[in-house]
């Protein structure tokens, strides 16, 4: 995210960015880089029941709750008991905050039949009363909810246009940051044109069905003085509050990781090359049904979280309690995972929702649980227009990255096309491990066969590797290669037994040339001691042979000496 | 009178009785009936608020001669008021009695439909 320091004139890099108070809704402060205007009014425009009244309740709450700002909400259609207690099964307490004075609700009742118009009049009172509210208990936050109400209390146009135009001046002079409701109207984004007063910040909230499911969005309309994410985002209303999904970031520049997470399967690993998965990489599984790519994503599961790691599994096919089942049946228990609330169950029917608004609800999971690894079990389950299914789930593996979550997506394949479904290819460009798990028939079997398809940045291994499901969970087997390819089952058992075979008869071949050349060994060695023996006799009678002609030499020697004595004159 | 007039803050005024029989005929208005509790809302002391409490005076000596009482309040002193009787434009008068509940809004320049809104007199049109 790093902006060219040559792009951006000097003149307004000098200029002070906008002060913005975060309003506490969850993922909206990064759509709109920071939060609402401080000091100045919004505009959040809706339709009926799409969640106006309660971004801004939530704006207040949280400014009260979070950020030591009182808030005052001038309510102009539900009493101040009805807003309590709509908010309350969100968790907010607003009697308590109305009791220790950070909330204060005016509720302005405008009965249209209970007034007499009778010469010149203005808005006065009310400007005294929000006066007045925003005096006592200090407030930063201002919420009205909805002025439209005073279009029609009031026929003289002239003094509505006014006064509202004034309204908003007012707040701003007050310097509170205000959040104004209104209702979606027909040709404009309000039904009385309020957008024409508040002009700095506009929100339009929306609430679409599209094939019997709802999905709320939400889009930034204009920011005055601002950068803004333009698109429509998905938010999402449930017991938590309201939370927007900032999907898509514009850039791909993801922290990469180089060390790798365990597979849970040691042949796998291997396989692999690198040990594992990259971490914050996705890894994609995929076959036909009864593969076993439950198995192996609970394998990952119970690695991450052997680790020490966090793991939150997805599941749409199966609840939690089924798939701990199944996966005990082969070895692998996640039971205490769960309770050392290391491993986390999300599961939920992928027709309860739209595809924007799982995703949103992942995203709020994700920021909760902070897990290093996620299962999403199967994303096959999704549903809906290729390019919808196919735009959610680059955005899911794009939340993921981005917050360098290790992620395995099982996808279950049409028996007819195993390798892949009916937009593999597409999925397979957001993959950067895509590991196919495959039926392999042949001879009258039905074998299962593994291989990594593909692996970024992973010297991977291109064998077709069979594997079973025992007690011990998923194992690979090692490959036997025949004639006319990869063997499994019980051909593969077969070549396995001539194999061993073959290795016995030359075993026992090597020991018998072994004992052949000890026996030859042993014959020249004897021979090498024979021929030893003779020459050292041969040296031993030379020595003696010397010996006797030295003697023989020294006796002559001794006769000459007498003679020549005999002969002497001498005597 | 007048005087009490440039100063409406918390200002009350009676019908006086001398002042009703010898400056109005009876026949002006509706019989004697209930007496009617008004409260006038103005915000400060604007053109418009001074015009309220002397079309109100007018209109109280012409129709309810006798059975008033009017209770002028500056919210720019007692904002704390506003909420209590839901006012929004000022000027507004209430009619706190005789029940139901009414807001006349404006200078009351328009004296047929304070009447109106006053229920004082059955509506202009018959």
């Amino acid at each position: 995210m790093n902006i060219e320091p040559t792009r951006v004139s000097p003149s307004l890099r000098a200029a002070h960015p906008l002060p913005k108070p975060p309003p506490g809704i969850s993922g909206f402060d990064d759509i709109t880089f920071g939060g609402l205007p401080q000091g100045r009014p919004t505009l959040v425009c809706g339709g009926a029941g799409c969640g106006k009244t309660l971004f801004a309740m939530t704006f207040l709450i949280n400014g009260a709750r979070h950020f030591g700002e009182p808030g005052v909400l001038v309510s102009f259609e539900e009493s101040a008991e009805d807003l309590a207690a709509n908010v309350a099964s969100l968790g907010y307490d607003v009697p308590g905050l109305i009791a220790a004075k950070r909330l204060l609700i005016d509720q302005v009742r405008v009965e249209r039949s209970e007034i007499e118009e009778a010469g010149e009049y203005d808005l006065e009172g009310l400007f005294v009363r929000l006066g007045h509210a925003i005096d006592t208990i200090g407030a930063r936050r201002v919420v009205l909810d909805t002025p439209e109400a005073l279009f029609s209390a009031f026929s003289d146009q002239a003094v509505r246009r006014a006064e509202l135009r004034r309204l908003f001046g007012w707040l701003k002079d007050r310097g509170v940051t205000a959040v104004i409701t209104g209702e979606r109207g027909t040709g404009q984004l309000t039904r009385h044109g309020l957008e024409e007063y508040v002009s700095d910040c506009v929100v339009l909230l929306d609430n679409r069905v599209h094939d019997q499911v709802t999905t709320r969005r939400l889009r930034v309309v204009k920011y005055r003085g601002s950068a803004h994410g333009t698109n429509e985002y998905p938010f999402l209303v449930d017991d938590q509050g309201i939370s927007v999904l900032p999907i898509t970031s514009a850039d791909i520049g993801y922290q990469t990781f180089a060390e790798a997470v365990p597979t849970g399967i040691s042949g796998l690993d291997s396989m692999l090359g690198t040990g594992g998965y990259y971490r914050g990489s996705s890894v994609l599984v995929s076959g036909g049904s009864g593969t076993g790519k439950t198995i192996l994503a609970a394998h990952f599961a119970d690695a991450v979280c052997r680790g020490g790691g966090r793991c939150l599994y997805f599941g749409f096919e199966e609840g939690p309690g089924q798939i701990v089942r199944n996966v005990r049946s082969v070895g692998i228990d996640l039971a205490p995972h769960l309770t050392a609330n290391l491993l986390r169950f999300e599961a939920a029917r992928p027709s309860i929702y739209g595809l924007e608004m799982h995703l949103a609800r992942m995203y709020r999971d994700i920021e909760q649980f902070v897990p290093e690894a996620v299962v999403v079990d199967p994303i096959s389950a999704f549903r809906g227009p290729e390019v919808e299914v196919h735009a959610t789930l680059l955005r899911m593996v794009d939340l993921f990255k981005a917050k360098g979550i290790t992620a395995v997506f099982t996808y279950l394949t049409s028996g007819s096309n195993q390798r892949s479904g009916y937009n593999g290819h597409d999925l397979s460009s957001l993959m950067d491990t895509w590991i196919s798990l495959r039926d392999i028939e042949a001879d009258g079997e039905r074998n299962r066969g593994l291989y990594v398809l593909k692996s970024r940045g992973m010297a991977h291994s291109n064998q077709i590797r069979e594997y079973v499901l025992s007690a011990e969970g998923m194992r690979l087997i090692e490959i036997y290669a025949g004639p006319g390819g990869v063997l499994t089952g019980s051909a593969r058992l077969a070549q396995a037994a001539r194999e061993q075979a073959e290795v016995r008869e030359r075993g026992q071949e090597i020991i018998q040339r072994r004992r052949r050349f000890e026996a030859r060994k042993h014959v020249v060695e004897r021979q090498v001691a024979e021929l030893h023996a003779a020459l050292e006799q041969e040296g031993e009678e030379l020595a003696a042979f010397l010996g006797e002609a030295e003697e023989h030499e020294a006796g002559l020697g001794r006769d000459r000496d007498a003679m020549r004595a005999s002969r002497s004159p001498t005597e | 009178m007048t005087a009490n007039a440039r100063e409406p803050v918390g200002l009350r005024f009676d019908a006086d009785p001398v002042e009703t029989a010898a400056g109005q005929p009876e026949g002006a208005s509706l019989p004697a009936g209930e007496h009617y509790n008004l409260r006038l809302y103005v915000a400060g002391q604007t053109p418009k608020s001074t015009a309220a409490v002397a079309n109100l005076r007018r209109i109280c000596e012409d129709h309810l001669a006798g059975r008033y009482t009017v209770e002028v309040v500056d919210l720019l002193v007692q904002p704390q008021l506003a909420a209590g009787d839901q006012i929004l434009a000022v000027p507004t008068l209430v009619r706190r009695l005789p029940a139901p509940l009414k807001r006349i809004i404006g200078t009351l320049a328009n004296t047929e439909r304070v009447l109106v809104g006053l229920d004082i007199r059955p509506g202009t049109s018959t």
